[in-house]
């Protein structure tokens, strides 16, 4: 017989915890609607809903100030997310300036892509020389298996919204969390590719994401334990290279944060402007965990 | 390591090769072609191996007509015998087919090959034109970081420029050939690849030719290369390589490695 140890006798890690330098900004996310969704997922790791206003939407202003000092420090590409960016009323605004500057991509649900706003994204890519992408997720093949994740009736929207996408001559990427037990093997992803493939997406691309324990999926499954911790722990130069906090910021109403997942925790926060968050970053945060083990990056 | 800090060798017409693959042939029609054009120089900037069939005939091939050299990701992992390409793919079925690519690369190169790839630099320096150029596999700060069209934007290459206090980064690793550069001609070159098309759907492969200009500044060129590539596919398939990379040979549509793509160059492909 194996012994096996269970997770709740593991030690608490000690000490100190390692420190991330910021190597590069090259990624600058925004969270343009804050907290607020038309959804409600289980899952969702800010625990965002149509009632949470913890984070407010940013200004069409306010963007456009983070854009301009991400130009002038030299950034690669933007991601826009949220809550549910289309829900900000200035998104197609925002998204014509950052990909005036740059490659960008979108993270929807997808539930609010009517046909007309399919046809003004797909002016906005044919009018930058920079890639854009949408990226939609979704938490299954059917029904039975989405909603009861995203909520009753999400998987019917979802699908609209990815044809739109693709009757608009775009191709969203896909993304799909560790909450769909199939997207963790390979033969679970090849399902899913030709599932996309029979749903009208010719090249379909698929991410997988992991699940943070934190938010509403805290109450799905389970928090963080406190064994899952980085205190102690040294990390080499690649690991830390490979922590995306190590080349990005992520810019919301109330100021700078320290990566797309620290966003809703006081810890996070690095100051107002992006040139005073240029500084190394303790993972203090059982999330930090999450993103060393798993290999958690939350870009395409 | 190079010595990035010594002083740069000035030329008039150099010739640049992207990742070879193995395509031996191809490598050779380039290498004739770059002849009759006149350079003063040829370089390359590594991946000689991968994806094709009898890796050491290119290395063969660099040698006996002075072809200058930088390592790529291949020529990093071959020296030091690392179980892989470290390409920098993301997706399961880009790594197995890698994987394929470069097991039989690593066991069909001669130990002597794969040593003095051990000695080669990671990067040089040269001046054309009173520019000065800054040599790279992938990017300068990263061996097999990809520098896309579609995701290099110029500021982003602004900052590149500074930290390497460079005119030009002239860089491959991803296969397409592509150029951004200011007004006063700064900015990035991406040679392409001698290996395989462009994801294009021709047969043929690109290399470039950086000229002075006679007042100052840079002439960039990229040169088609017309190679007997029925052939190539034949010895693939003698060597039992996949099926896959031999359609991309004959088709000039890439099978595989298609998720490191940004959205706007596997939009423009078949698969
Ligand atoms: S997971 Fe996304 S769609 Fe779902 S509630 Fe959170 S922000 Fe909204
Ligand atoms: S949660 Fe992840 S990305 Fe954010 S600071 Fe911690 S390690 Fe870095």
């Amino acid at each position: 017989m194996e012994l096996v140890t269970l997770p709740s006798l593991m030690p608490t890690p000690t000490g100190a915890f390692p420190e991330v330098p910021l190597l590069a900004l090259d990624t600058l996310w925004f969270q343009v609607s804050g907290t607020i969704c038309n959804l409600r997922c289980q899952h969702c790791f800010i625990s965002c809903g149509p009632d949470n206003h913890r984070l407010g939407m940013m200004s069409l202003e306010q963007v456009l100030g983070y854009l301009e000092e991400a130009r002038d420090l030299g950034v690669r590409e933007y991601y826009f997310t949220g809550g549910e960016p289309f829900m900000n009323r200035e998104l197609v605004p925002m998204l014509a300036q950052a990909l005036a500057q740059g490659p960008t991509s979108v993270l929807t649900n997808g539930v609010l892509i009517k046909a007309e706003t399919a046809a003004k994204l797909r002016g906005l890519q044919d009018g930058s020389e920079y890639s854009f992408d949408l990226r939609i997720s979704m938490d299954g093949y059917d029904a039975a298996t989405n909603d009861p994740i995203r909520g009753a009736g999400t998987f019917e929207r979802i699908m609209q919204g990815i044809l739109r996408l693709a009757e608009a001559g775009l191709n969203p990427v896909i993304t799909v969390t560790e909450a769909l037990p199939d997207a963790q093997t390979r033969e679970g992803r090849g399902r899913f590719l030709e599932f996309l493939r029979r749903a009208g997406l010719t090249q379909p691309r698929l991410k997988i994401l992991p699940l943070l324990r934190m938010g509403a999926e805290a109450g799905r499954q389970r928090g963080y334990a406190p064994w899952e911790s980085l205190a102690g722990a040294h990390l080499t130069e690649d690991e830390l290279r490979a922590l995306q906090c190590s080349s990005c910021r992520m810019v919301s109403a109330v100021g700078v944060h320290v990566c797309p997942i620290l966003v809703d925790d006081p810890v996070g926060g690095m100051g107002r402007r992006l040139k005073d968050s240029l500084r190394p970053f303790a993972l203090a945060h059982p999330a930090c965990y999450t993103c060393k083990v798993d290999g958690l990056s939350c870009t395409t | 390591m190079h010595d990035l800090k010594a002083a740069p060798a000035t030329l008039g017409k150099v010739a640049f090769f992207g990742g070879i693959y193995s395509n031996h042939l191809a490598l050779e029609a380039a290498i004739r072609l770059a002849r009759t054009r006149g350079v003063d120089a040829m370089w390359a900037l590594g991946d000689f191996g991968a994806f094709g069939p009898h890796p050491d005939r290119s290395v063969e091939l660099l040698m006996e007509h002075g072809v200058q050299a930088i390592q790529g990701n291949y020529e990093e992992s071959l020296s030091t015998g690392a179980e892989d390409c470290h390409c920098g793919y993301t997706d399961p079925r880009d790594n197995h087919y890698a994987q394929i690519s470069y097991d039989y690369t690593f066991e069909h190169t001669s130990d002597a090959y794969k040593r003095w790839m051990g000695t080669l630099p990671k990067a040089a320096r040269l001046e054309v034109g009173g520019q000065r150029l800054r040599l790279c596999h992938g990017s300068p700060r990263q061996i097999n970081e990809f520098l896309w069209a579609s995701n290099t934007p110029t500021p982003f290459i602004e900052r590149m420029l500074k930290d390497e206090d460079a005119d030009l980064v002239v860089c491959t690793h991803t296969g397409i050939h592509w150029q951004r550069r200011d007004a006063d001609g700064r900015g990035v070159v991406n040679v392409g690849a001698l290996g395989r098309p462009p994801n294009d759907g021709t047969t043929n492969v690109w290399f470039a030719i950086l000229s002075a200009r006679p007042g100052g500044g840079v002439d960039v060129e990229f040169v088609p290369v017309h190679y007997e590539h029925g052939l190539l596919a034949r010895q693939m398939a003698q060597e039992g390589l996949p099926q896959e990379f031999i359609e991309t040979i004959e088709t000039g549509w890439w099978t595989t490695c298609l998720e490191i793509l940004p959205a706007r160059e596997r939009a423009a492909g078949r698969y």
